[in-house]
């Protein structure tokens, strides 16, 4: 037999070998193959975002305006999902089948091992019954969300409202994860990083089926959810309910500013909608009916839509004539019917009277006054000249700004300047001739209601303005800055003393334009306007603020396509007024009468 | 010097006996560890694993003392007979046994179970043991080998039949026995390359490859050995040369296609080092291997490039799957993958006693039982993995080294018979873990949970100690 005794040799080198190379991969997976260990913290660490309740927001009285309201997510761990009784879920949630696997497909798209949203804002009435079942869904689990609630039901304009956010967002700001809500218009967008507050974390470690396990290095890592900042609106709610209710069926704006403060009192876009149908389950379904609707419910005609001004801008026109020197206050024009038409009035004498009656003929020689002052021979050269001198006033009357107020979406309007003309019909070939409609506030202007409003505040406050804002105070501090400097404009204030008499006249005397904002015991100071539309029926304007001295409220009432200022705009505006000051209407025909009446135009009536 | 053969306290081999309990105590602490749950904390609790394991140890303690009482010769005269037994057990357990794990395997007695395969190895290793060194066995006689091949292949095929072809693969291992005791050396070769390719066509990476070629090279050499001192330094520098290439195909990105680049480099020296090898031996052997091993190298590199280059990406991601690669971390390779991460994830020192993250919320599947390792990699890092892998492999040479003193040869064959089960059984159990072996659920030698296994080696090992006691006995 022959010798093998040798062979132990090789067997020790084999085993010594196959354990060397176990040694070598074990010194690989535990020294230097770091990705095993960011996988395993992964895998046994979950963290929980704890969200913020969002900040609530009152008006200048405290009422509340938005709060918010529990909602139940139903997330899926399509990983843990095991067989369950897939009817009974289906019952719970009242969804098909065909929808359960919808969602389910959707869910392992998204991730086998992560939860992902199965059901979104299962409702309080579903939560209680799918709670009492959750034992028998594993895989499911329930992520507490809160949705907004609009107790109000007012002001969806300047409230906005809350979505999820998009992609856009999601990549520039790594705050949110997909799911997140973010303000997505008004107040709830501009200020975002006040309401939303900031999300709390909590850490836990997890076993394989997600289960949690236990608080991670004893709440170490974990941080508290900071609440949102509550905010304090300048908005007087009760004010804006009885707006809102007035422009029912109507479609226009109205924009009350108290000219001491800037505050804004309340800030009307008609047709308006429930801020409590973009929340929830059915936001999706209610904001498409809302866009395709044909009167733009969606849009805020108070900051975003600019109109002719009408015969409101003859004041403007006034005050610019005065300051220049062009026009003095007894200065006297012949209703010359010829240049411009005219309705038929006592003689104007005086820039008051003027105001009184809204001569056309008298603000078109005022215009021209201002924009052909002689400089140059040339009609032409010195239209140019007039007119950007003219805009250069126009401006500082705090027109063809677009003010910070709290909202996205203000619109700064057009004032017509040379270069407009330029561009339009060539330089040096317009002159006054081409451009004289302005004097009157036709032709290219455009202006918000809530540049009416404030240059009306202007009026009332005889020459300066704070900017008009929407916010008050955040989480109970005032809020500073611009909001609380007084801007002067460059004009005498005896010029809007006399301005000012002009509107008194207007409301309150013989053949005064704005007799219908006429109330007995508080003076207002108010203008009419009538802007010509070329699509249909004139568009019924009307300025106004009260009481003449120590004004309490300066108010901008637009209603689109309702015909003769004086007729629509000014009543609105008188019952506002007089709602806001002495907190209740002595008219009550009146207030009937208006909110009853149906302003919409036939072409969008008829296309819904 | 009689009184001194007697002594079996003085002859028993303690320093295996201090690592067989080093072994059990730091598998039990681990089974606590891997399933301790902070409302059962209490290490005493019988209700709980780590409870039952120390009644098991407790037990084992029982059973070594009368595995050594019995007077050694009856170890080898009743070893036909235990043969049998642990036959009919095979057999019975397939009509009354319960399957668990899809393998039909344990007897269940009340509520204790037990895995008659376990002791079957004890039963199969004493019979092989007999009837090698049995005056008749001859391995130049037809009838020998054949009954040779039955006495192995029938317990084999029973547990086959049971599905629990980890246990069954685990009778391989006594190729080693075989090889000791003057087995054809190609017929060696050929064993060893079938465990080899089997293990390849379950996962068949570069790795694996560089490793087949090492193991292969090892062999090879161990076969034409000489005493030529040329040929051993040409044997270590390649053995170093092997070593640096793992090193490299693991740890660098220095080539474009770094792989074929290795692989070509790999295959080249081999060939250069047998050709020089065989310049100096002039041994037709050697040439044959050296054609085998390029053939397989090639063989399998292309296989790798057709793969990689041939297939479309959704077909690679298909037979990746099914060999339960990483493609699906949730999938098929799930167990591998997550035990991967919890040895990973312990680091140099590991997370400490009882801070395991992955292994205690059961992201490791069978962490009590088959992957025990992975607590072990865990909570006590490389350096906690490196002292076990160590203690086995001490364990392991030191059963070789003592069964090679032996002057039986009953003795030395069941010795090696003991070292060859053990081998496999760690060398598997340990791969598997960090995805070097295919996944076979066999238990880690006094590690791992359960009353059978940890009996069944206990007994394995002490037979053989008694053995070693009494080996003075034994006159030549």
């Amino acid at each position: 037999m022959k010798k093998t005794g040798e062979r132990k040799y090789a067997i020790i080198g084999i085993v010594l070998v196959l354990f060397i190379i176990i040694w070598i991969k074990l010194f690989n997976l535990q020294i230097l193959d770091i990705s095993l260990k960011i996988s395993s913290d992964n895998n046994s660490q979950r963290k929980l975002v704890i969200y913020p309740s969002r900040g609530l927001i009152y008006d200048r009285n405290g009422v509340l305006l938005v709060s918010n309201e529990a909602a139940y997510d139903l997330m899926l761990i399509p990983m843990n999902m095991k067989e369950f009784d897939t009817l009974s879920l289906c019952l719970d949630l009242s969804i098909s089948i065909e929808s359960f696997y919808n969602r389910l497909n959707y869910c392992r798209e998204y991730s086998r091992y992560r939860p992902s949203l199965f059901f979104k804002q299962v409702t309080a009435q579903q939560y209680a019954i799918l709670q009492e079942h959750m034992y028998k869904y594993p895989g499911f689990l329930v992520q507490n969300r809160t949705l907004r609630r609009y107790k109000e039901g007012i002001a969806a304009h300047i409230l906005g409202d809350v979505g999820e956010v998009n992609l856009e967002i999601l990549e520039t700001d790594s705050y949110y994860t997909g799911g997140d809500y973010t303000g997505k218009s008004g107040v709830e967008k501009y200020y975002e990083k006040d309401l939303r507050g900031k999300k709390g974390i909590k850490v836990y470690l997890v076993d394989v089926f997600s289960n949690i396990k236990d608080s991670y290095m004893n709440g170490k890592y974990d941080t508290l959810p900071e609440p949102g900042k509550d905010l304090t609106l300048t908005i007087d709610a009760e004010l804006q309910r009885y707006g809102e209710y007035l422009m029912k069926n109507k479609i226009g704006s109205i924009v009350a500013i108290e000219p001491a403060s800037g505050e804004i009192l309340s800030l009307v876009s008609s047709p308006s909608y429930d801020p409590q149908l973009l929340v929830g389950r059915n936001r999706g379904n209610n904001y498409d009916s809302l866009i395709n609707e044909k009167s733009r419910p969606l849009i805020n005609r108070a900051i975003s839509s600019t109109y002719p001004p009408g015969s409101i801008f003859k004041l403007a026109i006034a005050i610019i004539g005065l300051q220049e020197g062009v026009l003095k206050p007894h200065t006297s024009y012949p209703c010359d019917k010829s240049t411009v038409g005219c309705h038929g009035h006592p003689p104007a004498n005086g820039v008051a009277k003027a105001i009184q009656y809204s001569c056309n003929p008298y603000f078109y020689f005022v215009f021209k006054t201002l924009v052909q002052r002689g400089i140059e021979k040339s009609i032409f050269r010195d239209s140019r000249i007039g007119l950007n001198m003219w805009k250069d006033k126009i401006v500082a009357l705090g027109f063809d700004r677009a003010y910070d107020i709290g909202i996205p979406g203000v619109n700064k309007g057009q004032i017509p300047g040379s270069d407009f003309y330029d561009k339009l019909y060539g330089k040096h070939r317009w002159a006054f001739s081409t451009i004289y409609s302005l004097g009157i506030g036709q032709g290219e202007l455009l202006i918000s209601p809530l540049q009416m409003s404030n240059f009306c505040a202007i009026i009332a406050n005889r020459g300066f303005y704070y900017n008009p804002h929407i916010v008050k105070k955040i989480d109970g501090d005032l809020v500073k800055g611009t909001n609380t400097q007084k801007v002067f404009t460059p004009f005498d204030k005896n010029y809007f003393e006399l301005v000012a008499n002009g509107m008194e006249n207007v409301v309150n005397e013989e053949f005064g334009t704005g007799y219908y904002a006429r109330i007995n015991n508080i003076r207002v100071c108010g203008k009419t306007g009538t802007a010509e539309n070329p699509h249909g029926e004139d568009h019924s304007i009307f300025v106004a603020f009260a009481p003449k001295d120590q004004p309490q409220i300066a108010i901008a009432v637009y209603v689109e396509n309702a015909g003769f200022g004086g007729v629509w705009a000014a009543p609105i505006a008188r019952l506002m007024i007089e709602h806001y000051i002495n907190g209740e209407v002595s008219d009550k025909k009146l207030e009937k009468r208006i909110a009853e009446e149906n302003l919409i135009s036939e072409k969008i009536k008829n296309a819904e | 010097m009689l009184n001194k053969r007697g002594n079996i306290l003085i002859n028993l081999d303690w320093i295996t006996i201090a690592i067989y309990f080093i072994l059990v105590f730091l598998g039990w602490i681990n089974i606590y560890s891997a399933v301790y749950d902070e409302n059962h904390s209490n290490i005493f609790d019988f209700s709980q694993r780590y409870g039952k394991q120390l009644v098991w140890i407790g037990a084992s303690i029982f059973i070594i003392f009368i595995v050594l009482i019995i007077d050694s010769k009856f170890y080898s005269a009743f070893a036909y007979p235990f043969y049998g037994v642990g036959i009919l057990l095979l057999v019975l357990v397939l009509f009354l046994g319960i399957e668990v794990n899809s393998s039909r395997s344990w007897f269940e007695i009340g509520s204790f179970r037990m895995q008659p395969v376990e002791f079957t190895k004890i039963t199969i290793c004493l019979a092989l043991a007999q009837f090698l060194s049995s005056l008749s066995f001859s391995w130049e006689k037809p009838k020998s080998i054949l009954i040779l091949f039955m006495l192995l292949t029938l317990p084999v095929l029973l547990i086959f039949v049971q599905n629990d072809t980890g246990s069954a693969l685990v009778f391989f291992s006594f190729v080693f026995v075989l090889y000791r005791e003057g087995l054809n050396k190609v017929l060696f070769i050929t064993s060893f390359a079938l465990i080899a390719l089997f293990i390849l066509a379950l996962v068949t990476n570069l790795e694996v490859l560089v490793i087949t070629i090492l193991l292969a090279s090892v062999v090879g050499y161990l076969l034409t050995s000489s005493r030529n001192i040329k040929s051993q330094i040409i044997f270590y520098s390649f053995l170093l040369y092997a070593s640096v290439s793992i090193v490299l195909i693991n740890y660098t990105d220095i080539f474009l296609n770094k792989e074929i680049v290795l692989i070509l480099i790999n295959v080249g020296v081999v060939a250069l080092q047998m050709l020089i090898m065989y310049l100096i031996k002039r041994s037709k052997t050697l040439i044959l291997f050296a054609i085998l091993l390029i053939g397989v190298s090639g063989f399998v590199f292309s296989v790798d490039y057709l793969f990689y280059n041939v297939l479309q990406i959704h077909q690679q991601n298909r037979i990746n799957e099914l060999l339960g690669k990483n493609a699906d971390p949730l999938g098929v390779g799930y167990n591998v993958n997550q035990s991967r991460i919890a040895i990973g994830s312990g680091g140099l020192t590991g997370k400490g006693f009882l801070q395991g993250t992955q292994t205690k919320y059961n992201f490791v599947p069978e962490q009590s039982t088959d992957f025990i390792f992975c607590t072990i990699g865990e909570e006590w890092g490389f350096i906690g993995t490196s002292i076990v892998l160590f203690l086995f492999l001490f364990l392991i040479i030191r059963i070789v080294m003592l069964s090679e003193r032996q002057r039986s040869k009953f003795s030395r064959i069941y010795g090696y018979g003991v070292a060859s089960i053990l081998f496999f059984h760690v060398a598997v159990n340990i791969g598997m873990t960090i995805g070097l072996a295919p996944v076979i659920g066999i238990p880690l030698p006094f590690f791992s949970y359960g009353g059978s296994s940890l009996w069944a080696f206990t007994i394995l090992l002490f037979i053989f100690l008694k053995l070693d006691a009494d080996r003075l006995q034994i006159f030549r």
